[in-house]
């Protein structure tokens, strides 16, 4: 006990990092179910569907199938940075979410350590940019490491659509830093506070200018920038085999994965942060019956799986909806006393946004065909980063100008 | 030992190590891949004194952007093993000394220096407003040097690209 007075932000830390990688490391494994399950209805099929009910734990098999595949390495690698690639890739990843606020700073335990978030540094958003840019290494260490063709080029193709799509990533977000006048997570998402129209995307409040067009280079830049489809050239299949990881197997290919999904969820973060007032509600605070919502939305999740395990189901598959149904009620309960109830609302919220950009991460996935390299160059170059460089001068001068202040 | 220190010693020994790396390894990937060790470790460094503004850009430019273009242009070359020479005698008999003679000479005058060797930059870059002071500093009281600067890296860069254009 005498430890803990005594050097309170190394054991918070420790037990928040914790908490965080196995919260992470659970999101990571359903994201690539819910990825599966949303393409799957996409093109009309059902997705997984045999391990477990609804093919919920498909990640757990799939993640036991990477730990006991044989770990296969070609002879002729470079052995050292062939290994550290994937450690890399997914150090970084992880360790980009440390610096997300997902809750206000105001929720604090052990002498007034904040629980929602596990680093505040004064900068947090450019130490996320100093994270997030060391990411390709990870990408063009395994391509060149790997001493064969297909991967080289997946490497400099990455390389290469990385470090031109990082020039209009930061420009796009430049506008919203003038906006708030900091660098500061929390103080970003403090200048948003009030109606749902605060918020850096719409900007109208006194000396705001809305980051709509800053908001849609981000998303761009930031698809681009985690190699996802449409922008997935360094690893597209039809040209490249796999692209980087082609000789990678086992949990060094499961790091690369996990990797890439971690950073979808840094990019999301960092766009509900910086455009969709991070964990502030859209409604107002008046509107005190909002502290139920998350309570009801799993109760209500309850009742659904509750009517699909008694109709649909059979089996096994019927016990294991029906744990999920008991899990949900509870959690829901829990949820809605209202000493949980009043903690829980921000990172509600703040999830609740993550999803949806999530969402539409795996909805383009869904939809869109893949860029030739030259377009996915001259778009970067010719289009989406003098748009970015326009958003920034005109946000500049409206805010230099104070045209956005009325009287 | 508190953990700061902890970390100091942790940061200075692998930037150390990283330097060492960069000149004793073969493999130019290798000698890149040290250098980001070294550049990394210092922005740990920066952040223990209180500066998370010059560990960030530390990062940014020199680990995120200028290494990844060395280590592009590496890839793209596909540049094999290095040839190291023997130490000439020059650098052996002349140079190592001056080397050793350097690094005390530089630590005794930090360490005489008023702020006893730990602030050497003051209050400028550390605490937790350093970003405004330091755009105060540079948008005001040095603005001529920073737009020149600015001016001397646009025409470095143009002159790179009519460098690298062929001739029609």
């Amino acid at each position: 006990m005498e430890f803990i007075s005594q050097h309170p932000v190394l054991v918070a830390s420790i037990i928040k990092i914790a908490v965080l990688l196995v919260l992470l490391m659970t999101a990571l494994a359903y994201l690539t179910w819910l990825e599966r399950k949303v393409i799957a209805h996409i093109q009309s099929r059902w997705g997984p569907y045999y391990v477990g009910a609804h093919g919920l734990l498909q990640p757990l098999a799939d993640g036991l199938k990477f730990l006991f595949k044989e770990d296969i390495a070609p002879p002729v690698t470079d052995r050292l940075v062939y290994t550290l690639a994937p450690f890399i890739a997914f150090a970084l990843a992880l360790t980009a979410i440390a610096l997300i606020p997902f809750g206000p700073p105001s929720v604090a335990f052990l002498h007034g350590q904040a629980v929602f978030s596990v680093a505040d540094v004064g900068v947090s958003l450019l130490m996320v940019f100093a994270i997030t840019s060391m990411g390709v290494y990870g990408v063009a260490l395994a391509g060149w490491s790997s001493n064969s063709k297909y991967p080289l080029m997946g490497g400099l193709r990455s390389s290469a659509q990385m470090i031109s799509y990082e020039v209009a990533l930061t420009m796009s977000v430049v506008g919203v830093v003038l906006v708030a006048g900091t660098l500061n997570f929390n103080e970003i998402i403090g200048g948003q506070s009030g109606p749902f129209w605060h918020w850096n995307i719409f900007g109208i409040h006194q000396g705001g200018f809305p980051q709509i067009i800053g908001f849609l280079c981000y998303l761009t830049a930031a698809i681009a920038e985690t190699n996802r489809i449409p922008f997935d050239l360094p690893e597209a299949e039809t040209e490249l085999v796999a692209g980087f990881h082609t000789e990678y197997s086992s949990f060094k290919f499961a790091m690369f994965f996990m990797a890439e999904y971690a950073n979808m969820i840094t990019v999301s973060c960092l766009a509900t942060i910086l455009f969709f007032g991070g964990w502030l509600s859209p409604f107002p605070d008046s509107w005190t019956w909002q502290e139920f919502l998350p309570g009801a939305g799993l109760v209500l999740l309850g009742i659904y799986c509750a009517y699909d395990t008694v109709t649909e189901m059979r089996g096994m598959a019927r016990i294991q909806l029906a744990v999920v149904t008991l899990l949900c009620f509870g959690a829901g309960l829990i949820c809605l006393l209202p000493a949980v109830a009043a903690v829980i609302l921000g990172p509600f919220w703040f999830v609740t946004k993550i999803l949806i950009i999530l969402f539409f991460y795996i909805w383009m996935r869904g939809t869109l065909p893949r860029f030739r390299y030259d377009q996915l160059m001259s778009f970067g170059w010719k289009l989406l980063l003098p748009v970015s460089l326009a958003n920034l001068v005109v946000t500049a001068a409206w805010i230099a100008f104070g045209w956005g202040k009325h009287g | 030992m508190s953990v700061p220190f902890l970390l100091f010693f942790v940061c200075g020994v692998l930037a150390v190590t990283g330097a060492i790396l960069l000149i004793w390894a073969k493999e130019p990937i290798h000698s890149a891949l040290s250098l980001i060790l070294v550049m990394v470790s210092l922005a740990v460094l920066y952040l223990l004194l209180g500066a998370p503004f010059i560990a960030a850009i530390q990062i940014i430019v020199y680990a995120g952007a200028i290494m990844v273009l060395f280590v592009f242009v590496i890839m793209l070359l596909n540049a094999g093993a290095e040839e190291h020479t023997d130490f000439s005698r020059l650098a052996k008999y002349v140079g190592l000394p001056l080397g050793v003679i350097l690094i005390f000479w530089a630590a005794y005058w930090l360490l005489r220096s008023p702020a006893g060797g730990g602030g050497v930059t003051g209050g400028l870059i550390a605490g937790p407003d350093s970003t405004q002071k330091l755009s105060k500093q540079l948008f005001q009281q040095f603005l001529f040097p920073f737009e020149a600067t600015s001016i001397l890296i646009l025409i470095a860069i143009l002159g790179a690209l009519v460098l690298a254009r062929k001739q029609e």
